[in-house]
């Protein structure tokens, strides 16, 4: 068992004597007696490497993956193609073996990518500033919702129901321990209902928060909601697939205040849920509030440009319990993915990526309602994805599609109540024509 | 000695990816769209070809230092070697493109990763149950409060609203606590190193819903009286909180559960192996004793009649604190790491990073102030208080490490010892590489005395020199301005 670790047993006991120590239980006789182990831990033996490699590939094994299965599942986690050279960028050691860079001088690389990424969030969302990430689309809004509330000294969060249920179970779960109130606005034909959402608000209130597309693909009326929010003197959060900026307007256009959303869709792979990135962009007069990591550029003695941690007073490390918020590792490395997946796709490839999603979404969407088994739910506008009702209950449709190497859209009535049989279907570019002709055969006959 | 910003490389009209043409009916935008929702102008993204963002990317990464260039000392943060195969296994397509919305039974292999981890995880630590959903370790904390509110709550004790925190604790602890509504009560260090029992006494009430501690402490010191400081916080009602961070001491030879700890979170970037990404992703679950197995985070991975299922029938549980059920390749690389050490290779891992930490302070402790004379763990604070008074301070000393091909230690915290540097060697390094480092070390503190100057101009060798953090303040410049926005 060689543990990774350089030094020879013989080596070790070198060591140990010439500190004067007998054995290496010495080194632990601060431990009281009565709580050390006096047994080995209950592991599984250990494996070598090549045993190791054939157990995780038997553990592979047994999952469907987007490889193999023609995928139209979303619902907040996307496959999208990710170009071969994003991986052999974050696969260099100098990048996924650093720790955070607090010593500028030898971390130029991680905060260069860092200041690009801060600089591309920006962009695609019509911001001012960005951080170096949060860890997921949903402690984004969470996190954004705490700001809000510092920034407004309110304590009251009106929330769309369109926004993904798992970012609003995660506000949830944060909202009960923080203080913050949180109130839903129900949406009407698939979009927030905006004279509903104009009753939740009274003086209490701190933040609207919405998502764009929202969770059931459609497009929202967001400068509508931007406006209402502008009239009560209270902030917008507005949560984005940053694929959809390719062709969508820019959030900050519109007037959110703070942007987040979720950027696994920028060169990271779905990995079962994470790791994932979410991003996180404001007004410039609310930088003060952003929670994590910023990254500025300055000088050093002799006038080169460099970068370097900054704002730093608003963090953890400084502040302590006055921070802005707990975080301090991100999700650095897929920051960094989304950057090389963003300077790969450039200023038209993002356009032609939200293109063709847009195109083979209603070309799906078209196919499915000329069935007699599914029929349009909504009338909006929508971006990649749609919701469809189905005749058929879908927990089966999606048993029996996926024995056809399909997976399936997203079963709305978990979530929603109200859409039962509501199918939600992700449509990317990665789909092709016959893939899609032959889900909407493969779901007809199954039905 | 500055590369060029991405922007700054491109021409326009130039690719770097290549995408399928569309093969469905086109339709145009505006038909799909309301034009009032639609882009006016394209994003100013870069326009490269793929050889010049590699060549971007790739010179940007030789400007950066990582384990694998060498040694890391960086206290706190373990950054011990990570074993390449993990990568591999934890890239494999087999979990790489598993979509978290697929139905129990298209995951099973995920399902059980993740079950299976849960278990290993939990006999580690001495708890019942763990959950994998937080994404690194502040996030652990947080969910880690919340289940001890929830349980006080459920208690009917919602007075219990402080929490006890040690002076010598990461800065991510007390945040964590503001974030759950808890006020902080910060609690002394005495001069071995140890809370003061008295003290704890003291503080505890009914008010307070417990305390929060590393343990080792980052001091790199071992809580000499923590079975009577687990006595005075249980004995008034309150719960032991275990901050996991130095976990890398201790691993099959004591427990947190058995020293009477009752949540835990652990770093998996840190002890289990797994690489921090430049600052992340990481990983960071909660563990907790049996009693406090019901509000963990839902949903929970169950094994029943044959088949690995998600659960979100917990009634008592926080509920999400995140999307899906957490960063799952990084999850899977601690988790091969820990079927490649075994019972036998984990606890050689503590004992032979304690070892190091020892070798390497006891080779500087004529050289440097040592603040706590003791046997350290896995990792020891030294002060440069002597090399202060010279006018030469722990950032100096910092840099200067530099020119001679390491990474510094962390510096300035804890924030109890002045001038602190803080080392962690990890059980990874060799005899050789302590010794020349110990030499290094030795020699900038020479150059302290003889050269003051040469050690507070450093570093020379870096790609860049030492930066103007204050000015980056004063006239912050987070973004690149596209030149034609310059002209507006
Ligand atoms: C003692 C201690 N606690 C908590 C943390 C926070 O961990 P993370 O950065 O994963 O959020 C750290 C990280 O440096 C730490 O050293």
């Amino acid at each position: 068992m060689f543990g990774y670790m350089s030094g020879t047993d013989s080596e070790k006991k070198t060591m140990l004597t010439e500190m004067g120590y007998q054995s290496m239980d010495q080194l632990f006789h601060d431990i009281p007696a009565k709580v050390r182990l006096i047994r080995d831990l209950e592991l599984p033996t250990s494996l070598s490497e090549m045993e190791l490699a054939g157990h995780m590939k038997a553990l592979a094994k047994r999952n469907v993956t987007t490889e193999e299965y023609s995928c139209f599942l979303g619902a907040g986690a996307y496959d999208h193609y990710i170009p071969s050279a994003v991986d052999h960028i974050i696969s260099r050691s100098e990048f996924y073996t650093a720790y955070t860079p607090y010593q500028p001088e030898v971390s130029q690389g991680t905060l260069q990518a860092i200041f690009e990424y801060q600089t591309m969030v920006c962009e695609l969302t019509g911001m001012d500033v960005a951080n170096a990430s949060v860890y997921d689309g949903a402690t984004a809004i969470a996190e954004a919702a705490n700001m809000a509330g510092r920034i407004t000294r309110n304590k009251e969060i009106v929330i769309s129901r369109t926004v993904n249920p798992q970012y609003r179970k995660t506000m949830h779960t944060y909202a009960r321990f923080n203080g913050q109130r949180i109130v839903e606005a129900d949406y009407q034909k698939g979009a927030t209902d905006v004279a509903e959402l104009e009753s939740k608000i009274n003086s209490e209130t701190a933040v609207i928060i919405i998502q764009n597309p929202n969770f059931f693909g459609a497009i929202e009326n967001v400068k509508e909601i931007a406006a209402l929010a502008a009239k009560h003197n209270i902030l917008l959060i507005t949560s984005v697939d940053p694929i959809s900026l390719g062709v969508l307007k820019p959030p900050g256009e519109l007037g959110a205040d703070i942007v987040v959303g979720e950027g696994q869709s920028m060169g990271n792979p779905l990995n079962f849920g994470g790791p994932y990135l979410g991003f996180f962009a404001a007004k410039e007069k609310y930088l003060r509030q952003m929670p994590g990591r910023i990254v500025g550029q300055t000088v050093d003695g002799k006038g080169n440009t460099g970068f370097v941690l900054t704002m730093q007073t608003r963090e953890q490390h400084i502040r302590r319990e006055k921070a802005t918020s707990n975080i301090c590792s991100n999700q650095a490395l897929n920051a960094l993915a989304a950057t090389v997946y963003l300077t790969l796709m450039g200023k038209q490839g993002l356009r032609e990526v939200a293109s063709l999603c847009l195109q083979k979404a209603h070309y799906a969407y078209s196919k499915l309602t000329e069935t007699t088994i599914f029929t349009p739910c909504f009338p909006q506008p929508f971006f990649k994805e749609f919701i469809v009702k189905s005749r058929y209950p879908l927990n089966e449709l999606n048993h029996k599609l996926l024995k056809h190497g399909i997976i399936g859209g997203y079963d709305l009535g978990s979530d929603y109540p109200e859409l039962e049989n509501c199918w939600l279907l992700a449509v990317t570019e990665k789909r092709g024509r016959e893939e899609i002709d032959l889900m909407v055969k493969k779901a007809v006959e199954t039905a | 000695m500055s590369q060029r910003l991405i922007f700054e490389v491109g021409k326009p009209g130039r690719k770097g990816h290549s995408l399928p043409r569309c093969d469905v009916p086109v339709r145009g935008i505006e038909e799909i769209v309301p034009e009032e929702y639609l882009r006016s102008s394209d994003p100013e993204l870069p326009q490269v070809s793929e050889v010049d963002a590699i060549r971007h990317f790739t010179a940007l990464s030789r400007l950066n230092y990582g384990v694998d260039n060498g040694f890391y000392p960086l206290g706190s943060c373990t950054m011990k070697y990570n074993p390449k195969i993990n990568e591999d296994v934890s890239r494999l397509a087999g979990f790489s493109g598993v979509h978290p919305a697929l139905l129990d039974c298209a995951v099973q292999g995920c399902l059980e990763l993740l079950y299976r981890t849960d278990l290993l995880l939990a006999e580690i630590t001495g708890m019942a149950r763990v959950s994998l959903q937080p994404a690194a370790g502040a996030h652990g904390e947080l969910s880690g409060l919340m289940i001890m509110r929830a349980n006080h709550e459920q208690n009917k004790e919602e007075q219990r609203k402080k929490i006890i925190i040690p002076d010598t604790a990461h800065g991510t602890n007390p945040a964590s606590a503001a974030m759950v509504g808890y006020e902080v009560i910060e609690v002394k260090t005495d001069s071995r190193g140890n809370i003061d029992p008295a003290e704890l006494r003291q503080l505890m009430s009914e008010e307070v819903a417990g305390l929060m501690l590393t343990n080792p402490s980052t001091l790199g010191l071992f809580e000499e009286n923590i079975i009577e400081v687990a006595e005075i916080v249980h004995d008034s009602g309150g719960l032991l909180y275990y901050d996991g961070a130095n976990l890398n001491a201790i691993m099959g030879i004591t427990r947190p559960g058995d020293m009477g700890f009752d949540i835990v979170h652990l770093n998996l970037h840190k002890t289990f192996s797994t690489p921090h990404g430049g600052g992340g992703p990481g990983s960071g679950p909660v563990g907790v004793k049996k009693e406090l197995v019901p509000f963990l985070p839902t949903p929970v991975i169950q094994y029943r009649n044959g088949q690995y299922m998600r659960d979100y029938e917990q009634p008592l549980s926080i509920g999400q604190v995140k999307s899906f059920y957490g960063n799952f390749a990084v999850v899977a690389k601690a988790y091969a790491y820990i079927m490649s050490m075994g019972a036998k290779g984990l606890r050689n891992v503590s004992k032979t990073a304690v070892l190091n930490a020892n070798y390497l302070m006891n080779k500087l402790k004529e050289h440097f102030y040592l603040p706590y004379e003791r046997t350290c763990m896995h990792e020891f604070v030294l002060s440069g208080q002597t090399q202060k008074e010279k006018g030469v301070s722990t950032l100096d000393m910092a840099k200067r490490m530099m020119d001679y091909g390491f990474h510094p230690p962390t510096v300035y915290f804890p924030l109890i010892v002045k001038e602190a540097m803080m080392f962690e060697p990890t059980e990874t390094e060799n005899r050789e590489v302590l010794d020349e480092v110990a030499e290094i070390l030795i020699r900038i503190a020479r150059e302290v005395e003889e050269s003051p100057e040469l050690v507070k101009g450093a570093p020379y060798r870096t790609p860049i020199g030492r930066l103007d953090e204050v000015k980056a303040v004063r006239e912050p410049i987070l973004k690149w301005t596209p030149p034609r926005k310059n002209n507006e």
